[in-house]
This record gives structure tokens, sequence and C-alpha cells, in this order.
């Protein structure tokens, strides 16, 4: 095993890759579903989840590294590297699909519950698969807990301009964004999916918390520095997170509803919490504990090159492939405990196994780029850039 | 002979053991069935005019197959259930079910029901079809809404009741965010709202059925329905405050 201090020597910020490799682990804690082990998943104590992490830092590592390309190379050869990406992540997205397709035609064909009858319902489009699949290539059918790579892309598409105007105009492109954000809530669009409704992650207001990282990543974060130094953003910070996890157990414990009375005016102010369009209140949270944990985890923090958090750094610096491996591990996992036992020891090792292949898969890419990398002597650059650049 | 009470004390015990076994042990605690939300309409047509009419409005988990399926599907039980412990009042329950329709579609046909069948109370099961459609949560929100202000002009009480818990399905689609819009809808109107969800992922986890079983086990449908009923009763009372009997 190679010593974790891999990236350190091209300035890159180790926290990023230690909480993408902690969102890689909670979504996938997340997907499986009655899961006992997901209780530890932060989407129980507030208001935001990994999703938010996971695409804030996506924003901040696409600027880190298309930026110095788009300074290098110009526009044009960094947007086609941008594409090239965006249409690796359709590949895995439609790779995925394919064997959500497997599970689902092998319950299909397997299960049978008079006292689920109506469930089954979900089958139908195995009867129509011309239409299924041409939507689903399409991106406009997507199962569920397949939501993210598409947003993912849409992103990455429409990266290139934004970038471009990130690095001339970071304040205008910044309230750009945010423009587009406020207009999709006052307007509601969103992208149309199949067979009925719009997308579930909104690109158009997603958009605002990946160009904040990407802000974030070309001197945002430098110039926030002095305000998230301050008591005050702390305190205010720490408040809201505290408020957004009684409010969030009170969903997952009714019982704690006896003693927790919001008055009615509060309850119509707050609900209902749109994770579709990024409700304000789930990217203010997004944003308290993103300022709470610049506060007390520093750069240099030597916590980041210690052996304990390298695991969730290597998974973080291949995300998309650990991503994929997790959703899949998540329909995995779930099937095994559907065919074998739901019960909570099951549960709890379909969830440890499920971190630990997370963890070796990761390893093993490395290992395999290292190999590539020694190997070629005709682009070691951009070999090294794709491993230093981490994954966009 | 002196083995003789011992053997009667043994078959007693047995005996009880056997009636325990065939009682289904589905017990909820009150935090997932009770809330604050009244039933005024249920009170006083319970009260004053000894009756209760009941409509079932829903989709396909609303029913069971076969010839057996009517009678033992939960509406047919509740009427039964309600009937015992209300001794004195004339309760019916009829079923409106639809297969395949979403919360929309029923919220249109919403005052013809309450003019054709004249309901005291109207349980509203919903969500499945939208969850599996993915209809946009603000559509099915805004449905639920339409949809019981409709039965409130109509003079009905409202009781919304969500999604089966169904572990195989779990992973295909996404039921969470339908159940909290039922959530909030029920809390905004200040109706009841039957768990179902929540009821039978307890009765799942605290090991009452096996809900990951598959095949063609009429019995455990049937018995998780009976169930359903019993629950159902018990809210019905609760929420409307009547004096019942067990």
């Amino acid at each position: 095993m190679h010593s974790p201090v891999v990236t350190t020597s091209t300035g890159r910020d180790l926290r990023l890759d230690l909480f993408r490799g902690l969102a890689l682990w909670l979504i996938f804690l997340d997907h499986i579903p009655s899961n006992v082990v997901s209780w530890i998943t932060i989407r129980n104590y507030g208001f935001s989840d990994a999703a938010e992490m996971f695409i804030f830092i996506s924003g901040y590592t696409a600027a880190f590294v298309y930026g110095r390309a788009m300074h290098e190379r110009g526009f044009v050869v960094s947007g086609a590297r941008i594409l090239k990406r965006a249409w690796q992540i359709y590949v895995a997205h439609i790779f995925l699909f394919a064997i959500y397709m497997a599970e689902i035609s092998y319950v299909a064909t397997s299960f049978e519950n008079p006292l689920y009858a109506e469930e089954m319902n979900i089958l139908d489009f195995l009867k129509q698969p011309d239409q299924t699949i041409i939507q689903a290539l399409l991106l406009k059918f997507k199962p569920a807990n397949m939501d993210v790579l598409p947003l993912y892309i849409v992103l990455l598409i429409l990266f290139p301009p934004i970038l471009w105007l990130l690095q001339r105009a970071p304040t205008l492109a910044l309230l750009g964004s945010a423009a587009v954000y406020v207009l999709a809530w006052r307007f509601n669009f969103n992208l149309p999916a199949y067979p009925e409704g719009v997308w579930y992650f909104n690109p158009f207001a997603w958009q605002l918390l990946f160009v904040f990282g990407a802000w974030c990543a070309l001197g945002g974060a430098e110039r926030l520095g002095p305000f998230l130094r301050w008591r005050l953003t702390t305190a205010v910070a720490l408040a809201y997170i505290a408020f957004a996890a009684v409010i969030a157990l009170t969903w997952y414990l009714p019982f704690l509803g006896r003693f927790v009375h919001l008055p009615v005016w509060l309850d119509d102010l707050i609900y209902p919490i749109d994770k579709t369009n990024l409700d304000v209140l789930r990217f203010a949270h997004f944003l308290a504990l993103a300022a709470v944990t610049v506060r007390f985890l520093p750069r240099t923090s030597p916590l980041l090159t210690s052996w304990a958090l390298y695991p969730a750094i290597l998974c973080g610096q291949y995300s998309l492939e650990i991503f994929c491996l997790g959703i899949f591990l998540a329909f995995a996992g779930h099937f095994v405990m559907v065919e074998v036992s739901g019960a909570i020891w099951m549960q709890v090792l379909v969830s440890a196994l499920g971190i630990l292949i997370m963890i070796g898969t990761a390893a093993l890419i490395m290992w395999y780029k290292t190999v590539e990398g020694r190997g070629s002597t005709t682009r070691p650059k951009s070999a090294n850039a794709d491993l230093a650049g981490g994954e966009a | 002979m002196r083995l003789f009470p011992a053997a009667v004390l043994a078959a007693l015990v047995l005996a009880q053991d056997a009636a325990a076994a065939e009682r289904p042990r589905c017990g909820v605690p009150d935090y997932l069935l009770f809330g604050d939300n009244q039933l005024k309409r249920v009170s006083s047509a319970v009260v004053k005019q000894k009756r209760l009419r009941i409509s079932v409005v829903g989709t396909g988990s609303s029913a069971l197959a076969g010839p057996d399926g009517p009678p033992s599907a939960y509406p047919a039980r509740l009427e039964a259930v309600l009937t015992q412990r209300l001794p004195g009042v004339m309760v019916s329950v009829v079923t409106l079910l639809r297969t395949r329709l979403t919360a929309e579609d029923f919220a249109k046909g919403m005052d013809k029901m309450v003019a054709d069948e004249q309901p005291d109370l109207v349980i509203w099961q919903t969500g499945t079809i939208d969850a599996i459609r993915r209809v946009d949560p603000d559509t099915f929100k805004a449905a639920l809404e339409e949809g019981v202000e409709r039965l409130h002009k109509g003079n009905a009480d409202v009781i919304l009741m969500n999604m089966q818990y169904s572990p195989r399905t779990e992973s295909m689609f996404a039921v969470t965010p339908y159940a909290d819009v039922m959530r909030v809808v029920a809390q905004h109107y200040e109706s009841p709202l039957f768990d179902r969800l929540g009821i039978m992922r307890h009765w799942s986890e605290t090991g009452a059925f096996d809900l990951y079983a598959a095949g063609r086990d009429n019995v455990l449908a049937q018995r998780v329905h009976d169930c359903i009923a019993r629950a159902i009763a018990a809210l019905v009372i609760n929420a409307g405050r009547l004096q019942a009997g067990q």
C-alpha cells in the first residue's frame, strides 16, 4: 500500500476527497432500504444530506481540475475534456440501468404475493421495453436512486461556459447561477421525466450548489475566509444545525412530536422541504455544515493524513467508479436481504461489507492507475492529471 | 390420577396459547396510530344518528383477489370490527376502488362520490400509483389538497391512508417523498393520517408478519388486512372520541 500522500504535492485539499468519500458511503447506506445502519447518516439529523455534499464537492473539483486546464490549454481543449467526462458518466449511468433492469426482471418472474399485487405495477414497463429503454437513454426514465448521475451529466454539459465566466467575472457567474435558481423556483421549470413528472433533482435548482462549489474553488473560499472565522458565523451555523436536527428527528421518531410542538406559522413556513428544487432550508443547512467543518477541520489538519481517514479519502478520489459501485452494491445488498434474511445482523453485515468493497475497489483502481502511469511514457502528464485532479 | 390436574392445566395452557396464536399479534404503538386530529363528523353521526357511513376510496392495495378476497380485505373487515365495537350503531363501509389511478384522477371524482354516497367518513388510500409513476410531488400535493377540500365541502371527515410497506419493491420505487407529502397535507387539514407504511414496517420489524415472504400465500395477506382493519377501527374510535367496546 502506498503512503496516503499521493495528492498533497499538488496542493489538493484533502478535505474534499474525505467528505466526498464519506458522502459516497452515506449514499450507499441510504440507498439500502430498511437498513438500520442508515440511522447514522446525516439525513436523519438535518435538512440536507449526502447529495448536497456530493454535488458541491463535484463542482469544486470540476473547477479545480478543468479550471487549470482552461487556463493552460484554452476553452476548446478543456471544454472537450469536460464533455468527455460527461460522456463517461453517461455510459456509467446506462450500465447501472442495465443492472437495475436485470434485478427488476428477476423479481418480476420470481415473486408472487397477493398482498403486493398493486406494487407489482412497477413491472409494467417491462411490457414496453421499446419505450422504457429509449426513454432511459434519453435520461427521461430514471429508476429510483438513479437520479444523481443524470444531474451530474447535465451540470457538466453546461459547465464549460460557466467555468469560462467564473474565471473572468466570478461574482457575476455566481449571481447568474442564483438568478437561474430563483427563476426555477418562481416559474417552476424543470426537465421532463418519463412516464410523467419532472426530474427528481431539478438541474436548474441544483446547479446553484455546483456553481457555488466551483466559485469556492476559484478563489471564493479565500474571500469567504474572514467571514467564516467570525465567532458569530459559527454560532449561527451551530444554532441552525441544532434546530434542523430537532425538526428532522421528529420525522423519524414520531413520538418526539409529543414534546416538540411547532407553531402553525412555522410549520407552514418550513414545510414542505423540497429536495427536488433544493429547498433554501436544505441549501442553508449545507452551508452551515460546511462553515462549521471548515472552522474545525483546517486544511492542514494532521488528521487528514492519518491512516484512519485514508480509506474515505481514497474512495473520494475515485468518486465516479465508487459512486456507481455503491449504487450497485445497494441493489445487491437489498437483494441479499430479501432473499436470505433481512435481520439486523444482515443489515449490519451488508453495510460493512459494502463499504469494505468500496475501499478495496478504490485501492485497486489506484493500483491500476499507478501501473498504467508507469507503463505509459507517451502521456504521463495526463494520467497524472487524472489522478491528481481526482475525478471531477 | 395425580397426573390428571397437571394434564388439564397443560391442556388449558396449550389451548390458550393456540387461541393467542389464532388472534394475530399485530398491536400498534399509540404514537404510530393516534394523533390530535379529530373526526367531528363521525362523532356527531354516531352520537346523534346512531349510524356511521364510511367510504373507502383507493386503488388495488385496498382489495384482495380471489373468491374470498372481498370479504377478507380490510374494508369489509373494518365494517365487521366497527359493528362489533360500536353496538347499536349502523356501520356501513362501501369501497370505491379503481386500479392504477393517481391521486389527481381521484381528486376529480370526489364531488360525485360525496353526492352519491353521502359518507360521514372517507378513507382515502393513495400514493402507491403516484410513487410508481413518479408523479411530481407538487402535483401529488395539489391533488390531495383538492380532494380533501372537496370532501370537507361535502361535509365528510377524511382519513388519509398511505402506501403499504413492501420490502421487496423498496429499492425499485421510492415511496417516502409521497408519504411525507401525505403527512403534511393531513396535518394542514387537521385530518388523521393512517400511516399504513409505518405500521406495516413496525409489524415487519417486530416479527408480527414476514412481509418478505414470496408465494401465493393468501393467509398472510388476509391476516395483514384484518390487522389493518383493526388498527383503522381503533383510529376511528380514538379520533371520533367514541365510546366503544373491545
